[in-house]
């Protein structure tokens, strides 16, 4: 059982930082949307703090580790299979995946870790205050929706664009062994 | 650290992240548009122009936060109309970001 370097890092990206940062979405909302009543908002502070963490390690790692395999040209008479951008545009019915998917994806992703800071940077600051700031409270939860609905996007592109074009390539890293 | 009596801080923070989800669809299409600008906006190679559209907003962001938060830190301002103007600004962001309505520009 084996997946290649290349691979491996789309796996990182996707599914740890991006997959951790969904998934702790809802968390999020639902703490922010119940916070006069909720635990004290240090919990609701570091757990922000993680999906910062989490936002911001998913875009540098979408941008500057795999986008960099995604884009690279292909050389004359190269397989494009090793070229996810080339490969995409090589055909119409598959080029839309690259001009809306990862064009749109490639910004929308940044939203989210400056969203999330934000309201960690906020909750921070106020603490239980904000539990008497409705309006401010509010627009952090809607930011923070914002936050996760733009992560929704570039994932979901993140997982088409890996069905039809896969950035795959480099050494192999062998993950377990399987019996006969 | 204490809790600020004023809501200035937290207005400062919507505000400075409306603007830099506004600005980035801005600069991305500029970058796209302009020969030049994308050049000047490869700040890495192999990323591209994308390395220097988004390190821009993030320096841009940074820097309205600060200026915000410095200006607003013991005012009490209109929460209701900074956090209207911010959430509109992320609105038209967002739209901005999605390639079919940016092309129509």
């Amino acid at each position: 059982m084996g997946i290649t370097e290349r691979g491996f890092w789309t796996l990182v990206h996707g599914m740890c930082f991006g997959g951790l940062f969904l998934l702790a979405g809802s968390g999020a909302l639902v703490e922010l949307k119940r916070f006069a009543s909720s635990s004290p908002p240090r919990f609701l502070r570091n757990y922000l703090g993680v999906m910062a963490l989490l936002a911001w390690a998913a875009v540098l790692t979408g941008a500057y580790v795999i986008y960099p395999w995604y884009r690279a040209g292909a050389p004359a008479g190269a397989s494009l299979a090793g070229f996810p951008q080339r490969l995409l545009l090589s055909q119409p019915s598959t080029a839309g995946w690259h001009s809306i998917g990862m064009e749109w994806k490639e910004h929308v992703a940044w939203f989210a870790p400056m969203a999330i800071t934000m309201a960690w940077a906020v909750v921070g600051v106020y603490g239980e205050a904000l539990a008497r700031m409705t309006t401010l409270r509010r627009t952090i939860l809607g930011f923070v929706a914002a936050a996760v609905l733009a992560a929704a996007i570039a994932g979901f592109f993140g997982a088409m664009l890996s069905k039809n074009a896969p950035v795959q390539g480099g050494r192999s890293v062998v993950l377990a062994m399987g019996g006969r | 650290m204490a809790t600020p009596s004023s809501n200035g801080p937290g207005a400062a923070a919507l505000l400075a992240t409306g603007l830099a989800a506004f600005a980035l669809p801005g600069v991305a299409m500029l970058a796209d548009r302009v020969h030049a600008v994308a050049r000047w906006m490869t700040f890495y190679r192999p990323t591209g122009p994308l390395s220097g559209v988004s390190t821009s907003v993030i320096v841009l962001w940074l820097a309205a936060w600060r200026l915000l938060h410095w200006r607003w830190r013991q005012r009490e301002v209109n929460l209701a109309a900074v956090s209207a103007a911010a959430f509109a600004l992320l609105l038209l962001g967002f739209l901005f970001t999605f390639p079919p309505l940016a092309d129509l520009i």
